[in-house]
């Protein structure tokens, strides 16, 4: 099993379906736990009643039926299929409107859903999904993608009401991007990561607003951490391959990754109280600077003979005689 | 759904196997290979679709190995290739027979005249691998290249067409970074002895990946073309060069290019950092959301008619 799932991390990322059945085909035993721990691109379907669309996932499935959520009705119906309580599906009605405007401030389009469901513990499980085509085709306003895809899959497991009320939120981001023009040819970029997040909030501030908060807070450190720390990478790996005479600006990369590698420490244990979120919920654009500039650094670049994160080992390059460059001093990420 | 109890078939199995060994990303297919195994359950399967999947991987990623006797690195590649496992590094004039599912060279001996181009082309050849590995040795440190005479290499003298390949192969691997890339050029150069012209066809690939809790891969790649005189083999030699050298210099500054434009442009494409009120949104006040929903109609009404004025 951790050997498919190793195969699932090393092989393209835009092959991930058919690596996927190809594993499922190949170990039909554990294809419960496969399905349960891998994501795939998201399926749209449309309302049979209102003619909106709806994501397609696990948890609005049954047998082979799909539960929309702005009709409240499987397609193709089904009998004795399960449903959220009326009380919760007020909520999700909710959820799903608030969270449309989510969308439309955030990508512009876009198709979201948010389904809910009673767990065992007297709690809720509750599933917010987004998917985007950026293409130019698609819902690409400035035209600048060939192809585009971004999925989001936000699961908030939400302990029984109490006065502070335990979120555990799980977040996967899968995307893939292609730029194609006759003079740099054709650039592709596509990937996923996946995080947690957990909180204890008064329920007095409602669920939704909770849950909001830390969706839309964790959404837009996967979103940061893609494009500086996971791209960053890449584009490092290439300047190491062919280095140019003009500098690649390695330096500042090293920065924000060492930024961007605490961060996500924090992000994947933190167990933030109330007053901690709800000094923070009044964040605007000027206060994600100021985190950086908090970060102790005793000046702008990298000081000369300072040791920044794990010390470069030479065992662990699997070239010989590699020359040091300051890409080397970045913190991987535990 | 219930249980699906047939069994996959040998052959099936056999092409799954080669479909995940064939599309390892770069540096990686021995990582892949051990996965593979385990999930596979059956060896010999595995190692039938081994031995068919690894050359098409190695020709096809211009995988560079240490020749024994300390002769440098040879290619291999399609282009020098002689037979199944055997690939000429003309660079030394030698042949070395490859294992390809171990990844190493075997044993090395010289090539024989036939092997080998005339004389008059190998004075070509010469000149222009002489010159490409100044500039590799610059652009590309610890990459690896070499010129193959792939048309005409029995060429007597002047009145005839012949064709060569400047192959340019870079890998980095450091597994335990989880990073690992590569950078391939393929240089196709004909030679037209009617209208004294060489014709050059280049194609660059370049990919990357990094997989520390999370998997990203850049693939990229472009095609372009150039001419120029043809003369006596340095100069054309250094003609030759010269243009490779700048073809990839600029294929390496659009690369820079669509990464620079990635964080501000190309990824807004997907999700905006910040929605275009600048602040987050305003999950805890209801009565907000209408009047946000409508203000969000209106900014992007408003936005529709600066992009269609734009």
């Amino acid at each position: 099993m951790e050997a498919a799932l190793g195969l699932m991390r090393r092989m393209p990322p835009r092959h991930s379906e058919t690596t996927l059945s190809a594993l499922l085909s190949l170990l039909p035993g554990h294809s419960s736990d496969l399905l349960s721990q891998v994501d795939l691109p998201l399926q749209v379907s449309s309302d049979v009643v209102s003619g909106q669309k709806f994501i397609l996932c696990e948890y609005n499935r049954d047998a082979d039926s799909y539960r929309s959520p702005w009709s409240n009705k499987y397609h193709p119906p089904l009998e004795d299929a399960p449903y959220p309580s009326s009380k919760l599906r007020q909520l999700e009605i909710e959820a799903n409107d608030i969270f449309t405007v989510y969308c439309d401030q955030y990508y512009e389009g876009g198709i979201s859903s948010v389904y809910m469901w009673e767990d065992d513990n007297e709690g809720f499980v509750a599933c917010f999904l987004v998917k985007k085509d950026g293409s130019k085709t698609g819902q690409g306003r400035r035209g600048y993608l060939e192809e585009g895809t971004w999925d989001a899959i936000h699961v908030i497991e939400v302990g029984p009401d109490e006065e502070m009320t335990r979120y555990c939120l799980t977040s996967t981001v899968m995307l893939s991007l292609t730029t194609d023009d006759v003079s740099s040819g054709t650039f592709s970029l596509s990937g996923s990561i996946r995080r947690q997040m957990n909180m204890n909030l008064p329920v007095a501030d409602g669920h939704l607003s909770n849950m909001g908060k830390m969706i839309e807070e964790l959404e837009g450190k996967l979103r940061n951490s893609l494009d500086q720390v996971y791209f960053g990478k890449t584009r490092e790996m290439v300047c190491t391959l062919r280095p140019s005479n003009e500098d690649c600006e390695p330096n500042t990369l090293n920065a924000f990754d060492l930024w961007y590698s605490a961060l996500d420490d924090e992000v994947s244990i933190v167990e933030a109280d109330a007053s901690t979120f709800s000094s923070s919920s009044s964040l605007s654009s000027s206060d994600y600077y100021d985190l950086y500039k908090l970060y102790k650094k005793c000046g702008p670049n990298p000081k000369n003979g300072e040791q920044y994160g794990a010390p470069f080992k030479e065992e662990e390059w699997a070239d010989e005689e590699y020359t040091s460059k300051p890409v080397d001093a970045i913190t991987p990420i535990e | 759904m219930a249980e699906d109890e047939t069994e996959l078939s040998d052959q099936q199995k056999k092409g799954i196997a080669k479909w995940f060994l064939i599309n390892a990303p770069a540096g990686e297919i021995q990582y892949v290979a051990k996965d593979l195994k385990s999930v596979l359950k059956d060896d010999d399967v595995y190692n039938e679709a081994a031995a068919v999947a690894f050359p098409i991987y190695n020709k096809s990623h211009l995988i560079y190995l240490k020749m024994p006797g300390g002769y440098g690195d040879v290619l291999v590649t399609s282009y020098g290739e002689l037979q199944d496992n055997e690939y000429l590094d003309p660079k030394t004039a030698q042949v070395v027979i490859v294992d390809h599912v171990k990844q190493v060279c075997k044993r090395v001996r010289p090539a024989t005249d036939e092997e080998l181009p005339s004389p008059y082309i190998e004075e070509y050849r010469y000149a222009l691998e002489a010159e490409l590995l100044k500039y590799a040795a610059e652009a590309y440190p610890k990459g690896s290249c070499a010129v193959y005479c792939t048309n005409g290499k029995d060429v007597e003298g002047p009145g005839s067409d012949f064709e060569f390949v400047v192959v340019i192969s870079a890998a980095r691997n450091s597994p335990h970074n989880f990073c690992n890339g590569s950078w391939r050029a393929i240089w196709n150069i004909e030679f037209r002895d009617d209208i004294q012209v060489l014709e050059l066809k280049g194609k660059c690939q370049v990919g990357a990946h990094y997989f520390e809790e999370g998997n990203v891969q850049l693939d990229a790649k472009r095609e372009c073309r150039d001419s120029t005189m043809f003369q006596g083999p340095d100069d054309t030699a250094t003609a030759v060069v010269h243009l490779i050298r700048r073809h990839e210099n600029e294929y390496m500054a659009s690369l820079e290019g669509s990464y620079f434009d990635l964080s501000d442009n190309t990824f807004k494409e997907l999700r905006r950092k910040l929605p275009v009120t600048r602040t987050l949104f305003p999950w805890h006040n209801t009565l907000q959301f209408n009047l946000k929903r409508e203000i969000a109609e209106e900014l992007r009404i408003g936005e529709l008619h600066d992009i269609r004025r734009a």
